[in-house]
């Protein structure tokens, strides 16, 4: 007699696998959403009760405070949504700059990590452990409170040749103004970039179907540079420097960086520069040795090396997390409110905030600001990873 | 045979040229060794002399050590007598003097208590136990201790902790709740229930992408208008909320490093075994995951501990804040530098020292799993 295997027994409902995951996702639903509920009614009533009307009718309003910095028109007659795009674009500046001179003095660091000369190498470390490990905040405030206010007044201002000064009211440098005749030189050196991309084209297909190099980065920069300027010396020299003058109390015209940004930008560069480095050093390292000392075997010389062998391998490694670095550049920006540079932070969550009360709007707007910008990056980011990964048989 | 007479004997053989070892050999090869090497090295050395005789002269040489006014510092050299009579305030705040014994002795116990586990001679069961007791125990009668209330201890409210103390504080509450809950927000990233994961996905992402600074804002601008009426959070809890939230965001993407490393057969196999999604997690994948990202782990706490100077911006007086306030005291004007110098450091100890130990940590772990 053949046994019959016993039917299998069917667990209690509350033990099977796919009921549990329903039910678990049913309660974290919610258990989110009920609580979501819960806060909302909660502010609900406290706006009831603080008499604040939610919505954004206040951006139409005017604001009544001035603003140190703005890039675009702006008076304290203007309406609080001009305050938000000021602010923004001090928040846009002060990261653009920064993430600018962070790359250069962290590649220049990194490279300097991995030098033969001991010296230069262990300079490179002693920089990059110390600034690594100090608060961004702390040194914020010790270049704008400890440094920059032991700058002189402007009646004895320091001077670089007669046309740049650093006083306590900031960094004064001399302005371009453009003549009628500018115009061409921009054409000039439209025609210019024009004809490289042009050229290099050219050569590459002449050194495809030849194997004959044309010395392309020399010519390009001669045509970049001479056309230009040739353009500017027949137009007349149209182009005028305008120098700060001290007048009064204070310097007029020319550029002039406020106190406030300088800091900002110094201790953002110096204190990122650190963790590119960092990313640098790296990068470089885990592109085997092999490779190179394969390039070199194949005759190309070490600048060749570097370019088309090492280069283009380390930055694979060292892209995804430079971008993080900016976003983190970025996102430090907003220490500015600590010192009063009028970032959105400073500006918008800060000031506007206080004048008008509409905390949850200003947050809100001021947040989405961020999260808009670290998606747009990190979008950006997924993009070039997808371009760059190895194409693997 | 006889013609051993001829057998050759090599010459010894010469040492190697007295210029290629030694001092001077290391000198020629690491600082002299082409053209362009000898113009960094001079470069270095002309940065050197730029940047360490003033630094010198003023910390040291010029400096005053010992006074208690103003006037007892010299011009031109630093005033460790401001550093010296605001010591006090820099490590406890506003902790009342005739109680600060409390604080000490929290912190003894916090010494004492975590030694061992630093000791390779306590066996790793001990270290467990004592870990867990760290965690469990500790935060409590920390908080008992600190606060006061009870076994005859006056109260000191929360905004009297200051200084050194109320960074410690923030900091290791931080670490300890951030932890455990960015634990759970990467399991639920990498889980398989798309709401719990949608959920996560969204929580992780929103936190990364706003600066904290905001979080601190809406932690002390907000959550009042969330809560019922009449019910208030202490400034400090608001805080640590934010503190807390933002970093756990970081500490899940830490994680999730990890939990990706682990090869899907331990799972299957831990299933094949008939363990289930807790068990699985909690005694086979956890323990290797959390082992491979503690150097990442241990970088989330440098970070959280460099930004707990940002609650100086909602009007907590930590050490930042502390130091901060000391320099705009009208009788101590002029002594940013110095103040600003001991603040940093003071992080720099906690924060250097922390990541070698992550590297120390990361060499000793690397066995195993690296060839």
């Amino acid at each position: 007699m053949a046994e019959h295997a016993p039917a299998p027994v069917k667990p209690p409902f509350w033990n099977d696998p796919q009921v549990r995951a329903i039910a678990f996702q049913v309660i974290a639903l919610v258990v989110t959403v009920a609580f979501g509920l819960y806060i909302f009614h909660n502010t609900q009533i406290n706006l009831r009760r603080l008499g604040i009307a939610s919505g954004f009718d206040f951006l139409s309003s005017p604001s009544g405070f001035d603003i140190i910095q703005t890039l675009i028109p702006y008076s304290p007659t203007s309406n609080y949504g001009q305050v938000f795009w000021v602010a923004l674009l001090n928040t846009l500046l002060v990261s653009a700059l920064g993430i600018v001179l962070a790359t250069l003095l962290g590649f220049i660091v990194g490279i300097a990590r991995l030098s033969k000369n001991w010296l230069v190498a262990k300079l490179a470390l002693i920089y990059i452990e110390t600034f690594r490990n100090i608060p961004l905040l702390l040194q914020i405030f010790f270049w704008y409170f400890a440094v920059l206010r032991a700058v002189p007044a402007p009646r004895q201002s320091l001077s670089l040749g007669d046309a740049v000064f650093l006083n306590i009211r900031g960094l004064y440098m001399p302005a371009p103004q453009f003549q009628p005749g500018f115009g061409w030189v921009l054409v000039a050196l439209a025609i210019a970039i024009g004809l490289v991309w042009w050229l290099k084209r050219w050569a590459w297909q002449r050194q495809m179907a030849t194997g004959q190099a044309f010395p392309i980065l020399r010519t390009s920069l001669a045509l970049l540079l001479g056309l230009p300027l040739v353009v500017f010396w027949l137009a007349g020299s149209p182009l005028h420097w305008q120098l700060p003058e001290l007048r009064g109390f204070n310097f007029q015209g020319g550029w002039v960086v406020i106190p406030e940004m300088a800091s900002l930008l110094l201790a953002l560069s110096v204190y990122t520069a650190t963790f590119i480095a960092e990313i640098v050093r790296s990068g470089i390292q885990a592109v085997s040795h092999g490779q190179t000392e394969a390039s070199l075997s194949l005759g190309l010389n070490s600048s060749l090396t570097l370019r088309l062998v090492v280069l283009p391998q380390a930055l694979r490694v060292i892209i995804p997390p430079l971008t993080n670095q900016y976003l983190n550049l970025t996102k430090n920006s907003s220490l500015a409110a600590a010192i009063g540079y009028p970032d959105l932070v400073a500006a918008f969550a800060g000031t506007t905030l206080n004048q008008t009360g509409q905390a949850i709007e200003c947050i809100a707007i001021t947040m989405a600001v961020y999260l808009t910008i670290s998606l747009l990056i990190s979008l950006g980011m997924n993009w070039y990873n997808r371009r760059v990964a190895l194409v693997e048989r | 045979m006889s013609e051993s007479s001829i057998a050759h004997v090599p010459h010894p053989n010469l040492p190697p040229p007295s210029n290629s070892i030694g001092a001077i050999g290391w000198v020629r090869h690491n600082l002299l060794s082409s053209p362009l090497n000898i113009a960094l090295t001079l470069l270095a050395i002309w940065l050197l002399y730029l940047i360490i005789p003033p630094i010198l002269r003023w910390a040291i040489i010029d400096a005053t050590w010992s006074g208690d006014n103003r006037e007892a510092c010299h011009p031109g050299g630093a005033c460790w007598v401001f550093i010296q009579v605001h010591f006090g305030q820099f490590m406890y705040g506003f902790y009342p003097d005739g109680q600060r014994w409390r604080v000490d002795l929290t912190a003894l116990l916090l010494i004492f208590g975590a030694a061992p586990l630093f000791m390779h001679a306590v066996s790793n069961r001990l270290k467990v136990r004592l870990g867990l007791g760290l965690l469990v125990i500790y935060p409590v009668i920390a908080f008992f201790l600190l606060k006061g209330g009870s076994f005859g201890l006056p109260v000191v409210e929360t905004s009297q902790w200051g200084g050194l103390l109320l960074t410690l504080v923030i900091a290791g509450v931080g670490m300890t709740a951030a932890l455990p809950l960015g634990i759970l927000l990467a399991l639920g990233r990498r889980s398989r229930l798309p709401a719990i994961q949608t959920l996560c996905v969204t929580f992780i992402e929103f936190w990364r992408g706003v600066p904290l600074i905001t979080v601190l804002f809406m932690s002390s601008v907000m959550l009042p208008l969330f809560l019922p009426a009449g019910m208030n959070f202490d400034k400090l809890l608001r805080a640590l909320i934010g503190v807390t939230l933002f970093q756990s965001a970081y500490m899940a993407e830490v994680v999730r490093g990890g939990l990706q490393a682990i090869p899907k057969g331990q799972v299957e196999a831990a299933a094949a075994l008939g363990l289930g999604y807790w068990k699985t997690m909690g005694l086979i994948v956890l323990p290797q995951a959390l082992k491979l990202v503690i150097p990442g782990i241990v970088n989330t706490f440098i970070a959280l501990f460099k930004d707990t100077s940002l609650v100086l911006i909602i009007g907590l007086f930590d050490l930042m804040n502390m130091v901060h306030n000391a320099t705009t005291n009208p009788d101590w004007l002029g002594f940013s530098t110095e103040g600003y110098v001991f603040a940093a450091a003071v992080y720099w100890l906690f924060c250097f020292n922390m990541s070698h130990f992550s590297q120390k940590l990361e060499k000793r772990l690397h066995t195993g799993h690296k060839r």
